[in-house]
């Protein structure tokens, strides 16, 4: 076993029995890079050397006995994060020289616990889209087969963790970009409830729904780095108060007599037979861990794509109005006048999907529209979360697939938007909902491609996430060798 | 056909608050540009914003100060639209739910009382200033102003006149500054003013169509433009005309209002809820805190000036039009235990001083206390109400108390009836004529008398011994 395929749990115990300093780790993780990035393109930029530094300083505080929760394991970030001194794009060519002079504050935090930031990850631009196509940057290839996506918007992430580029990873989900990637590449991937991690120094996409989270091997790793990221950030006010359990407590807990909702709405049309049947084959290791599976109804599943397609772009409309071209980022040099800069400046600048959803944004903010979109929107986002709070009266948590079907091939969606669009599906309704949820991997389909079991639980529940989780992680490797996370990993 | 004006006024007050409305920065005024910004007052990917809590305590003094009904739960809001000196592209305002409404402050206009609604007050932040280069090749950005906090108090049509328009502005401008949330300064533009204004036949129900009036940097401007733009539109609907309806900007040289280019308003400002903002909430508590620690305002003070020491309304209106000056006159009152007495001399003297150099209260060099010690010294009869006048001058000049000035001058009132006798008894002596002709029924020689007896005491006569004595003598007189 290389050091690289180890997950952070893992590594912690080495590092502490002394069987190998951070120094090593982040040397195999970074041959490993050498060896297989350039099929999979996960990272934007790698901070190769400043993660040589941080890891001699890892092993001079492990030495001290002065370890953090992460001192010395090697972490990527998506490239939606402010990072300090270090380029940070979102993908785009606006951003293409933006260096920020501050750290989001997960990035802090990470720091904090000792962590060494391996790169930036690849993603969509500004985080839109599902497949990393719309990066400016290339596509990044999913690790389990190269012809395909890896999903997004945070696909580098997902496909540096699947592919050992590294041992965690950090992407932001505004309506699945998380979670789906993690199903499509075959890792563990958490989008936390709305207000649980400060959104300080994440690029806004759509700032009501935006939420940052790991991925991870195994869901030990998840609960770990739900440890350092999550808590109260007096510079986002929208990050919640709420207490912050030691999520490991969670694991390994048993789920016997929990209560777990199968929602009718996401097993309907679309859904690829493969998925279905890996994901019923889910249900009744559930059920055979003692949980009791139920059928549960959310009867506005069908609106949640078309609310999303109005809150999100509209929010991302005005967030994106900063990329002017008059402080930072690129601008277009030969404008005649004022709106002649600002209008070439944004055409060059900004990719044709982004776009898109700009002018979808605006028009659904725009007078005489507004009522009829966004403020439509607003109405019955209120009666997808009244769905969700009645469920969770009697469920501990929701089963979902992740996605409707595996990876699917690169080029094969990019013309056609609204295809690319319900591959979101099922998870868009945990960031209308504000909820926290969870993928998993529950299985292969007949081509090897990975997908991802969603468990979904009520507001601040991610501790309920990892309890359902873990014990699934556990008994799915029992009932299938090739479910053990050391054992789910693509031939590159 | 006769038409009457409806007017409506937007005041943009900058707050006093010692940093931003969203982030730390500073909100001073003057600094190098761009040298009070931080990421998030520039705009920077991935930053928030975070309210500052003494802006909402502003808010909450000013609602109250105009009658406001304070809302539990307000909101913020994005004002959408693309300019160099908004650097997020978005404006954060309050739109949907503002935190204070239905309000309203009383006016006076030549006697006549009013009540002008006030519509709502609400929260939001200033935007930065372009520097245009002189020879039209570039333009600079100073974000120094962006994020410094703003209430923009929107008033009802309710106002008819340009006098009642500049009366209501003074009216919060005055309450602004009592609550010292604003400095009030127009010209840098800490306390700006829009009006709408329309005109319509007098008993219509129904406004006209209306102009927007920017760029109007004193409440003289205010009342020019207002009063230029009824003329304007008077004309336009006097010839069968419409009105456009449409913003204008005063053009203090030319005394015109001008159309500004329709492209530069053609804005859909795209509201929508801010999502990096939780909403306000501002509970009893908040409000009875900040009740407690209000001043008293203008009209109160001024009533309590009227009840209290008994002065004219008129004298209580001059007094209180700061509250320095209230204080002031409150302390020279409370020190010399002669209200009316005080009010003279504060709004005489003291005032004319300070006026002709342009100067506050602030900077009087006459301290309360020395005003009060000549008061009293006029009122037990040290000195007369002439030598004061000297005095409160020699005050004003020296900053020295009354007592130096007198024994300096040797000023102190002559109240010994043997020495006024004698000085007396010499001017009749050689004014025989005078007295004859008084004596034939010249009555108002008796002034002349008291003239000379004054000169030859240097005016430190006791006036009232001296008329006594005077009288005395002339009917003594063969």
């Amino acid at each position: 076993m290389e050091l690289y395929q180890l997950t952070i749990h893992e590594i912690k115990d080495k590092l502490d029995a002394g069987d190998t300093t951070a120094a090593e780790i982040v040397n195999s993780v970074f041959e490993r890079i050498d060896v297989v990035e350039k099929d999979v393109k996960a990272y934007i930029t790698l901070m190769r050397d400043s993660a040589m530094a941080e890891a001699s300083r890892a092993d001079e505080a492990l030495k001290k006995g002065r370890g953090g929760m992460l001192t010395g394991i090697p972490v990527a970030l998506k490239d939606i994060l402010c990072t300090k001194g270090v380029l940070t794009t979102c993908g785009s060519r606006m951003l293409s020289n933006f260096v920020p002079p501050y750290d989001a504050t997960v990035v802090e935090k990470l720091k904090e616990a000792g962590a060494v930031l391996t790169g930036k990850t690849n993603m969509d631009e500004f985080a839109m889209g599902s497949s990393t196509e719309t990066s400016f940057y290339g596509v990044t290839r999913n690790p389990w087969n190269l012809e395909r996506i890896p999903g997004g918007s945070s696909g580098g992430s997902a496909a540096a963790v699947a592919a050992d580029e590294c041992i965690a990873a950090i992407g932001s989900d505004t309506g699945g970009s998380i979670r789906q990637p993690a199903a499509l590449c075959g890792v563990v991937g958490m989008k936390p409830t709305y207000g649980r991690v400060s959104r300080f120094g994440l690029i806004a996409f759509a700032s009501s729904l935006d939420q940052i989270g790991p991925f991870t091997k195994d869901v030990e790793d998840c609960a770990i780095m739900m440890n350092v990221i999550s808590g109260y950030d007096r510079r986002d006010s929208t990050s919640s108060p709420e207490e912050v359990p030691d999520y490991r407590r969670f694991l390994g807990t048993g789920i016997e007599g929990l209560t777990i909702g199968i929602p009718k709405e996401y097993f309907v049309g679309g859904l690829d037979p493969e998925v279905e049947k890996a994901v019923r084959r889910a249900i009744k290791t559930i059920e055979g861990a003692g949980a009791r599976c139920i059928e549960v109804s959310l009867p506005h599943t069908e609106y949640c794509l078309p609310v999303y397609y109005i809150v999100a772009p509209a929010e991302a409309s005005s967030n994106l109005a900063r990329y002017d071209g008059v402080r930072y980022g690129f601008r277009f040099r030969e404008g005649r006048d004022l709106m002649d800069m600002y209008k070439k400046t944004r055409s060059a600048g900004f990719g044709d999907e982004v776009k898109r959803r700009i002018m979808i944004g605006t028009y659904a903010l725009s007078s005489g529209y507004y009522d009829a979109y966004y403020k439509k929107a607003s109405q019955v986002r209120a009666l997808i979360k009244r769905d969700f709070d009645e469920a969770f009266r009697t469920c501990d948590a929701l089963l979902t697939p992740t996605t409707p079907t595996p990876a699917f091939c690169i080029g094969e969606k990019t013309d056609d938007p609204l295809q690319m669009y319900l591959s979101d599906l099922f998870t868009i309704s945990a960031n209308l909902a504000g909820i926290p949820g969870i993928s998993v991997p529950c299985g292969y389909s007949a081509s090897g491609l990975p997908i991802g079991l969603q468990f979904l639980a009520a507001h601040f529940q991610e501790g309920r996430l990892i309890q359902i989780a873990s014990e699934y992680e556990k008994q799915a490797a029992v009932l299938d060798a090739n479910l053990d996370p050391q054992r789910r990993r693509p031939n590159l | 056909m006769e038409f009457e004006p409806v007017i409506g006024l937007e005041v943009h007050a900058q707050l006093l608050t010692e940093a931003k409305i969203f982030c730390g920065c500073s909100t001073k005024f003057g600094a190098e540009p761009n040298s009070h910004t931080c990421p998030v007052c520039l705009g920077m990917p991935g930053v928030l914003p975070v309210l500052n809590k003494k802006v909402v305590d502003f808010l909450i003094k000013m609602a109250l100060a105009t009658n406001c009904t304070i809302n539990k739960k307000s909101s913020f809001a994005r004002k959408n639209y693309f300019y160099p000196d908004l650097p997020k592209g978005y404006q954060i305002s309050q739109y949907a739910e503002p935190p204070a409404e239905h309000g309203w402050v009383d006016i006076e206009v030549n006697g006549d009382k009013k009540r002008i609604g006030i519509t709502r007050i609400h929260m939001e932040e200033d935007a930065g200033k372009l520097i245009h280069d002189e020879h039209g090749l570039a333009s600079y950005v100073d974000l120094n102003r962006t994020g410094v906090p703003l209430l923009e108090i929107v008033g009802e049509p309710d106002i008819r006149s340009p006098e009642e328009a500049a009366a209501y502005l003074r009216r919060l401008h005055e309450i602004l500054i009592y609550l010292e949330i604003c400095d009030g300064n127009m010209e840098e533009g800490s306390f700006r003013c829009d009006a709408n204004i329309s005109l319509r036949p007098v008993g219509e129900r129904n406004f006209g169509i209306r102009t927007e009036l920017k760029n109007m940097n004193s409440f003289r401007n205010v009342q020019r433009a207002l009063e230029y733009e009824i003329k304007r539109q008077r004309y336009i609907l006097e010839a069968g005309g419409e009105v456009v309806q449409e913003t204008r900007l005063w053009d203090d040289a030319a005394g015109v209002t001008q159309p500004m280019r329709s492209k530069e308003e053609a804005h859909d400002y795209r509201y929508f809820p801010e999502p990096d903002l939780v909403s306000v909430i501002i509970d009893d508590a908040w409000i009875e805190e900040i009740r407690r620690g209000m001043p008293e305002l203008p009209l109160a003070k001024r009533e309590r000036f009227v009840r209290e020491y008994q002065i004219p309304a008129y004298d209580a209106g001059v007094l209180t039009a700061s509250r320095a000056l209230a204080d002031y006159f409150e302390e020279v009152a409370r020190l010399s235990g002669q209200p009316k007495a005080a009010a003279n001399w504060v709004m005489g003297d003291i005032l004319r001083f300070l006026n002709e150099e342009k100067k506050g209260i602030e900077a009087c060099p006459v301290s309360p206390t020395n005003l009060a010690a000549m008061i009293r010294l006029v009122e037990n009869q040290t000195i007369s109400g002439k030598i004061a006048k000297e005095v409160s001058e020699t005050m004003y000049r020296t900053g020295k108390t009354p007592e130096e000035i007198i024994s300096e001058k040797g000023l102190v009132q002559i109240t010994d009836a043997g020495v006024l006798t004698d000085v007396l008894v010499k001017i009749l002596r050689e004014n025989g004529e005078k007295v004859a002709q008084y004596k034939a029924g010249k009555e108002k020689l008796f002034g002349f008398f008291v003239g000379q007896a004054m000169k030859a005491t240097g005016g430190k006569a006791n006036p009232q011994l001296l008329n006594e004595l005077l009288k005395k003598m002339l009917a003594n007189q063969e």
